[in-house]
């Protein structure tokens, strides 16, 4: 079990490729991190960064209090899991997760022992003797994930561990890799570019774009208070609505969102000190899509009434989500399955700007 | 379709035509049919350059010198017998052997060698190394038996150069046949290496990537993960070669002959020897055909252990 920590570190691949633009990161012992981002972010150059599989161009990696800079992956006591499992498909299921102790001069019963006992968190006990070729897709990441607890690490690694396997059984193995944690709390990092998957494992996200980190905090503070327009829009599903807007003087000395012709706000009186200096630029309004709902005659504070047009509607049983158009942003409605709502009808909502996010429509950052 | 609605098309359409059809055409017309009539050329030129002459050669070893009367299995008795064949069977084996396991060595690290060269420059090193394996062998065959001239050798002026004495190269016995050897590497070590480079580029990098971080060295990597990687091309490309090895007539009949005192032959030079050159065609035809128990025998292991590992492996 360790600590480890990522300082300005830099990563540029030949040709002047900037993947990973000086990031720091702290991630305490026997935390479970999660790096999501979008293809191409830097988080997986991180990861095998972290792992030793990438050379990094400048800065500094720390594993449990030592810079391990120079230090080859043998060395460093991690286990990674890969995308594709990275079974050795001539080794039977036993040897795969055995392969590291035996390399490390293990005793055959301490192996036989460490082995067994991951067998049986992971329940594959059955499949000990098989290759992985007679093995499912749930079934090889259970081995690969055996293979990197046998070793008891000071860190685990996991890179889209989840990635190849179909909707279900992918949400069965995030509750499994969960339950791993909680019982061998090991430090871990994960990378994955599902926001679910970050969500639901992480105890921090890590947002990054571009190859810088975009946001560093638990997954209640990322989906409430998002520091940036990208992480607002990447965390949650669906996804934040944007709508570019100007604030304004409104009745009774307060403040106004002005989003179209048709569609101005008020802004909610405990949010006028913050948003009072933003008088008359360029801002845009975020407003998730379960604060859109339907109207409702006795509203609260902070709830405002606006029509729209309806685009597409689409049930989805517990809930129906509704589309619109609103000055070209397309806007998404999270409404109760009850509600009328047609295609190419005027439709009353209820927005609760109490959970409103204004960006500045430059910077992108949320003020 | 007169009875309506309720009967599918799909099923009943082929039904109607397929009857109008006479049994011919309904035989043309089966896949396994044209697939027949597709592979018949190449089933007729097997059958008259392979079976045939293999047949042939079966029935004419069976014969006496004149081919006048039948004799059994008299002429492999013969022949093992006679101490000249059983140098060449010593020699054949030798040949054979040593060459395609130093092939396999020397194409194994050049492969590597190849696989760590960057972009660009490894397809220019991957043709030149190719080379020999191009070019015609007689003719390259040649070339080595003017640079191992005893009165033009290369070698022998190199050597000179530096002070050494002229080496007979292929005049004493056990410089010949090292001579024979180390041709045959060189025609075939290309081969080799262009195939483990195949296979050496199609183990995937995470394996690599795993056995690193489960804490393998170079070697360990090498051992544990690219040599059961690579297991079934370098079974095939070792069978393949020690085939053609088994069965190489060029080099020695170009560079020595069989010579000297016979102790170079192989047994295709020795079958032309006798068989062509003496003229006791069923001798030489007993001769060749002491190659076929030995690479079959060899086919079978290697085969089914690949068939074992292809199960094994393949995902």
């Amino acid at each position: 079990m360790a600590e480890v920590s990522v300082r300005k570190v830099v990563k540029e691949y030949d040709g002047g490729v900037l993947a990973v633009k000086g990031i720091d990161l702290d991630i305490a012992d026997h935390e479970f991190v999660v790096l999501v981002g979008p293809s191409g972010c830097g988080k997986s150059t991180t990861l095998r960064m972290i792992a030793g599989l990438e050379e990094i161009t400048s800065g500094e990696i720390w594993i449990d209090g030592d810079v391990v800079n120079d230090v080859p992956p043998r060395d460093r006591d991690i286990a990674m899991v890969f995308q594709n499992y990275a079974l050795y498909p001539h080794m039977s299921v036993f040897d795969n997760m055995a392969f590291g102790l035996k390399l490390r001069k293990f005793p055959k019963d301490e192996i036989k022992r460490r082995v067994d006992d991951a067998a049986r968190i992971l329940d594959i006990v059955p499949l000990l003797e098989r290759k992985p070729r007679a093995l499912s897709g749930g079934q090889r990441q259970r081995v690969a994930m055996g293979r990197a607890i046998v070793r008891n690490p000071k860190v685990f690694l996991f890179d889209e561990p989840l990635s190849n396997l179909d909707a279900k059984l992918r949400v069965q193995m995030r509750t499994e890799i969960k339950k791993v944690h909680q019982t061998v709390r090991t430090t871990t990092v994960y990378v994955t570019h599902d926001q679910i998957e970050a969500m639901t494992l992480a105890d921090r996200v890590v947002v990054m774009n571009h190859g810088i980190i975009e946001q560093v905090g638990t997954p209640n503070d990322l989906y409430h208070h998002p520091a940036t327009r990208f992480v607002a829009g990447f965390i949650g599903s669906p996804a934040m609505n944007f709508m570019p807007c100007r604030v304004q003087d409104g009745a009774n000395g307060g403040l106004d969102v002005r989003v179209s012709d048709s569609i101005t706000v008020p802004i909610p009186p405990a949010r006028l000190d913050r948003y009072g200096k933003f008088k008359g630029k360029n801002m845009v309004l975020g407003l998730r899509p379960e604060h859109l709902f339907e109207y409702h005659e006795q509203g609260k504070p902070g709830w405002s009434r606006v029509d729209m047009l309806v685009d597409v509607v689409e049930p989805m049983g517990m809930e129906t989500m509704v589309h619109y158009f609103v000055d070209g942003a397309a806007i998404c409605a999270r409404v109760d399955p009850a509600t009328h709502a047609a295609p190419g009808e005027m439709m009353p909502l209820t927005a609760d700007l109490n959970q409103m996010h204004l960006m500045d429509a430059d910077t992108g950052k949320v003020v | 379709m007169a009875d309506g609605a309720s009967v599918s098309i799909g099923v009943t359409a082929p039904r109607q035509s397929t009857g109008r059809k006479t049994t011919m055409q309904k035989f043309a017309q089966r896949r396994s049919t044209t697939g027949f009539l597709l592979c018949l050329p190449l089933i007729l030129l097997i059958a008259g350059f392979v079976i045939y002459p293999a047949f042939y050669a079966i029935y004419l070893s069976m014969l006496n010198k004149k081919m006048t009367a039948f004799v059994g299995l008299g002429n492999f008795q013969f022949l093992l017998k006679r101490h000249t064949f059983q140098l060449v069977i010593f020699q054949s084996c030798l040949f054979a052997v040593t060459s395609v396991v130093l092939k396999a060595l020397i194409g194994f690290v050049l492969a590597h060698l190849m696989h760590n060269i960057p972009g660009k420059n490894q397809k220019i090193w991957r043709g030149l190394l190719l080379v020999p394996w191009v070019i015609p062998l007689a003719l390259s065959t040649l070339t080595w038996w003017w640079m191992f001239d005893p009165s033009y050798s290369a070698f022998n002026w190199v050597l000179n150069q530096f002070g050494f004495a002229n080496v007979p190269w292929l005049g004493v016995g056990w410089i010949a046949r090292f001579c024979t050897i180390a041709v045959n590497v060189w025609f075939g070590t290309p081969f080799f290496m262009i195939m483990y480079l195949a296979a050496l580029k199609s183990v995937p990098e995470q394996l690599y990537e795993a056995a690193a971080i489960d804490g393998a060295h170079g070697l360990q990597k090498l051992f544990y993960v690219t040599l059961p990687m690579m297991r079934n091309i370098i079974s095939i490309t070792v069978l393949f070669s020690l085939i053609t090895t088994f069965a190489d007539f060029d080099i020695v009949r170009i560079l020595t002959a069989g010579g000297p005192q016979d102790m170079t032959h192989v047994f295709a030079t020795y079958a032309f020897q006798v068989g062509i050159q003496s003229g006791d065609i069923p001798l030489g035809a007993a001769d060749s055909l002491f190659m076929f128990p030995i690479l079959a025998f060899a086919a079978f292991f290697v085969l089914r252990g690949v068939t074992q590992r292809t199960k094994e492996i393949a995902a």
